[in-house]
């Protein structure tokens, strides 16, 4: 299968066949997807489509039963752990923010900071100059250099999700997997944050795994459909969903 | 660069523990030995004595809140590497009572002549060694701790999990112990110590260098601890205790993170234990009672987790209320004291003894400017 293989090699993340059953439930049945270099993607999907899990696969939370996770073309996926995954390369927003809440924004954007992960190397760390300017940066993107110094468990919904992705980029990865970044917020906030996510996705690849159709039309990108844990749909938004089937799957006819 | 990481975090609160910690170490030997007895400041013997063992237990709970109060592991075992430690200073002080026990063996310790021993086994050999023993009582609990942090954060055990085989591992090394075939004195354990580095254990002198010891090893231990936890070590161990999924997705490996801070809080909790054998006289398996465990948690609750300092008072007062109380009438309640002591800061003070008191504070800082900008200045 000689075209396969040059998707494979084309593409930063590339998945065949993979499946993945809980205690008996399908919850991932032969998904494929390929992602590539530089590219955003929008990932919809009624509940219980295998969207999460889809990014615990990515990620190394879940070991898939069967298929491949290939990342860059060559590396692995399934054989790694978490840590290693995220050194590779692969950042990941949670649906329900996770900040660090006893730590500043400013701490919270450190940790993110791309540095080696060593217990000696954080054990002495210093913050050198470079690495300072890249968190001043980044706070100014995301909005929160006036409150730098306040703990993240002060902040709101919308900042809180914010900052996750201030520390995304602070990680600067190749791929960004961003689980439902416009939940629980504002329709102010949800334009800002396509904007912010627009931005992100000119150096970065990114995955939005979405719900908010609206929020999906701002970004303009190619959309997947899942549903029961397989590929239903890929296209533009408006094809996809003109599609018969997604409008059945999505409103339960 | 060493220097830079112990005195980087050093707030007000730890130079004034500091101070309070030079200050004992000066004043209370200084009281002891050159102040006449007549005279009021002066400090007899048996409350130096005690007042060292506490500020042992106060090394202890601030190795306990390392772990628990910065990375959320909630150790119930860490008495097991107290007297670990205890035992490697006790095998030391053994070695050198020589032919001075009761059997008069060059050699064997007494226990070992009851009980028709010949050879002294190997692992006793090099105790003879202060240096070599020192090394122990880093090395035995901080092995001990490395080997089962590997096995246990490897495969994520946590929460009451972990707790509870923390536990098992010191109900385990009791029960172990207490064998006679261990070799280290039974149900009895090692006593009657006669010299510590050529000085009478018991000679006031002595007990005055030695209660002086403690004060640096709980500076050096506290300064260690702050260290850690003020520099990008202790912000990544600290998001480990709140978020421990994030921090892997962030790239760090967790396990060996805990497993960095369990295994030097370990050799923390040995080096309390050999500074608290000599003082008290004796070290036997009772120490490694899941009791003792419990009862650090409690200090560490009381006095306020996450502050180290917090953690070092809460083990004086505690200990300072044990004293007080299992010497008077009220000896059959102290068991009752500490535990409604335990369910009372659960419930009332969070935060502990010193949380507490910073929150009462910042709360009237706040209160006073406030209170100022509100009043109009009088019309003059």
């Amino acid at each position: 299968m000689i075209p396969a293989h040059a998707a494979l090699t084309s593409s930063l993340l590339y998945l065949d066949g993979v499946s993945v059953s809980f205690d008996g439930f399908k919850a991932i049945r032969g998904l494929s997807l390929v992602i590539a270099p530089g590219e955003m993607r929008a990932i919809i999907g009624p509940n219980g489509a295998g969207k999460t899990t889809m990014m615990d696969i990515i990620t190394g939370k879940t070991r898939p039963d069967e298929g491949t996770v290939m990342f860059g073309g060559s590396v692995d996926l399934t054989r790694l752990d978490e840590a290693a995954i995220a050194n590779l390369g692969i950042g990941r927003k949670f649906q329900k923010p996770t900040v660090f809440d006893f730590h500043t924004i400013e701490d919270n954007i450190l940790l993110a900071l791309k540095s080696q992960r060593t217990v000696a190397r954080t054990l002495f760390w210093k913050t050198a100059a470079v690495d300072q300017k890249r968190i001043d940066e980044i706070l100014g993107i995301i909005k929160l250099g006036d409150a730098r110094s306040r703990l993240a468990g002060s902040l709101s919904h919308g900042q809180k999700q914010w900052l996750e992705i201030g520390m995304l980029l602070a990680q600067d990865p190749k791929l960004l997997l961003v689980d439902e970044p416009a939940a629980g917020m504002t329709d102010g906030e949800t334009v800002e944050t396509a904007v912010l996510l627009k931005e992100i996705a000119r150096d970065h690849s990114v995955i939005v795994v979405e719900h908010d159709m609206g929020f999906i039309r701002e970004l303009g990108v190619k959309v997947t459909v899942l549903h029961e844990g397989a590929v239903l749909a890929e296209g533009p938004l408006d094809q996809v969903s003109a599609n018969e089937r997604v409008v059945e799957v999505y409103l339960g006819r | 660069m060493i220097t830079r990481f112990l005195i980087q975090g050093l707030d007000k609160r730890g130079l004034t523990f500091l101070g309070l910690l030079v200050a004992l170490a000066v004043l209370v030997p200084f009281a002891n030995l050159l102040l006449p007895e007549s005279s009021v400041l002066h400090v007899p013997t048996s409350t130096m004595s005690l007042w060292g063992k506490y500020l042992c237990y106060a090394l202890l709970a601030i190795s306990l809140d390392l772990v628990w109060g910065y990375c959320g592991i909630l150790s119930l075992g860490h008495g097991a590497f107290f007297a670990l430690g205890g035992y490697a200073m006790g095998m030391y002080l053994m070695r050198q009572i020589g032919s001075r026990g009761v059997y008069g063996n060059p050699i064997l310790p007494d226990f070992m002549v009851f009980l028709n021993w010949h050879e002294l086994p190997w692992y006793w050999y090099g105790f003879s060694s202060f240096p070599v023993a020192m090394l122990m009582v880093l090395l035995v609990p901080g092995l001990l701790a490395f080997i089962f942090g590997w096995f246990a954060f490897r495969s994520r055990v946590t929460g009451v999990y972990l707790s509870i085989i923390t536990q098992a591992l010191t109900y385990a090394l009791l029960l172990a112990f207490f064998r006679n075939d261990m070799g280290f004195g039974g149900n009895n354990g090692l006593t009657d110590f006669k010299d510590i580095l050529g000085f009478n254990v018991q000679a006031q002198a002595t007990r005055a260098a030695l209660f002086a010891m403690t004060c640096v090893m709980l500076i050096a231990g506290f300064l260690i601890a702050r260290g850690i936890v003020d520099s990008k070590l202790g912000k990544v161990v600290i998001a480990i205790r709140d978020a421990e999924s994030r921090t892997r997705f962030l790239g760090y490996r967790v396990d060996r993170f805990k497993l960095f801070v369990f295994t030097v809080s370990a050799c923390m909790a040995g080096v309390a234990g050999a500074l608290y054998v000599p003082q008290v006289g004796i070290i036997n398996p009772s120490e490694f009672a899941p009791a003792n465990s419990i009862e650090t948690v409690i200090w560490v609750a009381v006095g306020g987790r996450g502050t180290l300092v917090g953690a070092a008072l809460g083990a004086v007062v505690v200990n300072y209320a044990k004293t007080v109380f299992t010497s008077g009438f009220m000896a059959p309640y102290w068991l009752f004291a500490l535990g409604a002591l335990f369910v009372f800061v659960t419930l009332f003070m969070p935060k502990g003894i010193l949380g507490t008191a910073q929150d009462w504070w910042d709360g009237r800082r706040r209160r006073e400017p406030a209170a100022a900008l509100a009043e109009p200045a009088p019309a003059e």
